[in-house]
């Protein structure tokens, strides 16, 4: 598995990481490697570590053993090089939009004035002009979660770490929010990991997927979704691949699922 | 909506003191005054300043008490929330604190500190700290897990995270405490006053009662509510200017 480390440059690394929660195996010796520039999702049942795994590498959480590298440093803490999107948003509620989208500068030091004109931009971006003001529990999940977005965005962090950003979002926005992430994913060069347990999700918007079976997780299979990548995204969800992988992935996983 | 609302709390002080008045002209009790002969005994001690006199006495346990309780109890319940090992070695005399029996702690109280103002900023403090550290513990401790892991993912230092997320979020909750504890501190000043030297209101109360002058009694006790009413609405206006924005709608969320 390790022999094509010349071909391909991974911007994220995972080396026999081991992590239990006292008796709990929660990872065992699991290796993955994160190609740059790419989207990969890290897919399974509930309970497979696929959070803790993200926040590993996210630096939030130690592994017990094992390595994890972001551009070749190994991880110890969390670094200017990661941005965090958390499932459950994190947005301060006492905080308008704009400042919850600076925050991450705020932290940084950056001062005031620099940090709002960036964050105005990336509010642009997610489609969030005109709410600058608003607090977020006037905003729907959708918008809590471009919010949530838009701060990953305005630190400028080479890797995007995506823990089930859209499952607290109805099922509507989320599929609108993952054409506009194929869309990120295309301008903007960062490398993205997305922690999801939708398979249609992953299949949809992954250049691959990493299958993880649980306890204790391991990585059972890698999937690279490459022949409709180029389509545009209305005709991907009716793409025979598409279609075919989706059905192989629940072939596998379906054991799995009490 | 405004004026609904005042409506309402006139129409709730009318009943309550209407049926004061209709209770005293029973009587329920020979030792029970009008809400009537009350306001009339309230207002002789107002003009003839008795008023004044007593509170410049009885506030000054009451003032050092309270913010001794304020400044202390945030900073302790603070250490709590935010360290195991300070949990496990303060916590205890707090939660004894609240439970214990204050009456009888107070001959113990005057033995050591003697019947001034030492003993009896102590009771106001034994009263109003415990609800506010424990107040403070316990906000600082249900801050959202995710919350803070977004802070430190954002590289945020320790001491930004207490002061840009902990504190911010719980601060609803801690001044929530601090009123209560602003309440226990009033009851703590006036049974200091009962119980170790008859001084300022606490001696309006005892002196009245001994000359069976019930109505100034009961004046000197509504005297106590009115003032604390007062007091606690003002904490709640720096509430309000201290955290503009939607406080109501994220405490709850």
């Amino acid at each position: 598995m390790n022999n094509n480390t010349n071909s391909v440059d991974y911007a994220v690394t995972v080396r026999n990481v081991y992590k239990n929660y006292g008796d709990v195996e929660a990872l065992r010796d699991l290796s993955l490697d994160f190609p740059r520039g790419q989207l990969t999702s890290v897919l399974g049942p509930s309970g497979c570590g696929k959070t803790t795994l993200l926040k590993i590498i996210a630096g939030l959480l130690p592994a017990d053993s094992g390595e994890v590298t972001v551009n070749g440093q190994p991880v110890t803490r969390p670094g200017a090089d990661r941005a965090f999107v958390f499932q459950d948003f994190a947005l301060l509620p006492w905080a308008n939009v704009l400042r919850n989208v600076a925050f991450g500068l705020e932290l940084r030091g950056v001062a005031k004035s620099e940090r709002e004109a960036i964050a105005e931009k990336y509010i642009g971006e997610v489609g969030l002009k005109g709410f600058e003001n608003s607090y977020p529990h006037e905003l729907s999940g959708g918008m809590r979660q471009r919010v949530g977005l838009a701060r990953a965005l305005c630190v400028d962090a080479q890797v995007l770490l995506m823990d089930e950003p859209f499952s607290a979002v109805d099922e509507q926005t989320r599929r609108k929010f993952q054409e506009d992430l194929l869309n990120l994913v295309k301008n903007e060069s960062k490398t993205f990991i997305f922690v999801t347990h939708s398979i249609e999700e992953a299949v949809y918007v992954s250049d691959q997927v990493a299958i993880l079976l649980p306890r204790p997780s391991r990585v059972s299979e890698i999937i690279k979704p490459e022949g409709f990548r180029h389509k545009d995204a209305n005709s991907i969800r009716r793409d025979p691949e598409y279609l075919d992988i989706v059905d192989r992935i629940w072939a596998s996983l379906r054991t799995y699922v009490e | 909506m405004r004026y609904r609302s005042l409506l309402l709390k006139f129409l709730s002080a009318f009943i309550l003191f209407g049926s004061w008045e209709i209770a005293g002209r029973i009587p329920v009790s020979f030792a029970f005054p009008t809400f009537i002969e009350s306001m009339v005994a309230f207002w002789v001690l107002l003009v003839e300043g008795t008023l004044f006199v007593a509170y410049a006495e009885t506030l000054k346990p009451l003032v050092v008490g309270v913010l001794i309780s304020a400044i202390l109890g945030i900073g302790i319940g603070l250490s709590i929330g935010l360290s195991r090992k300070f949990d496990w070695l303060v916590s205890p005399i707090f939660i004894v604190m609240q439970t214990a029996p204050l009456a009888a702690l107070i001959p113990l109280l005057i033995m050591v500190y003697g019947i001034g103002l030492t003993s009896k900023v102590f009771v106001v403090c034994i009263m109003a700290m415990p609800v506010i550290v424990l107040n403070t513990s316990g906000a600082v401790r249900n801050t959202p897990v995710s919350m803070i892991e977004m802070g430190q993912a954002y590289l945020g230092t320790r001491l930004d995270i207490i002061l840009k997320i902990i504190l911010p979020a719980a601060s609803p909750i801690i001044f929530a405490g601090l009123r209560l504890g602003v309440s226990a501190g009033f009851i703590g000043a006036i049974l200091a006053e009962l119980k170790i030297t008859p001084t300022g209101v606490g001696d309006i109360i005892s002196y009245s009662r001994s000359i069976a002058d019930y109505p100034s009694m009961y004046a000197a006790i509504f005297s106590i509510i009115l003032l604390a009413v007062v007091f606690l609405n003002l904490l709640e206006q720096i509430e309000n200017i201290l955290f503009k924005g939607p406080r109501q709608v994220y405490a709850s969320e």
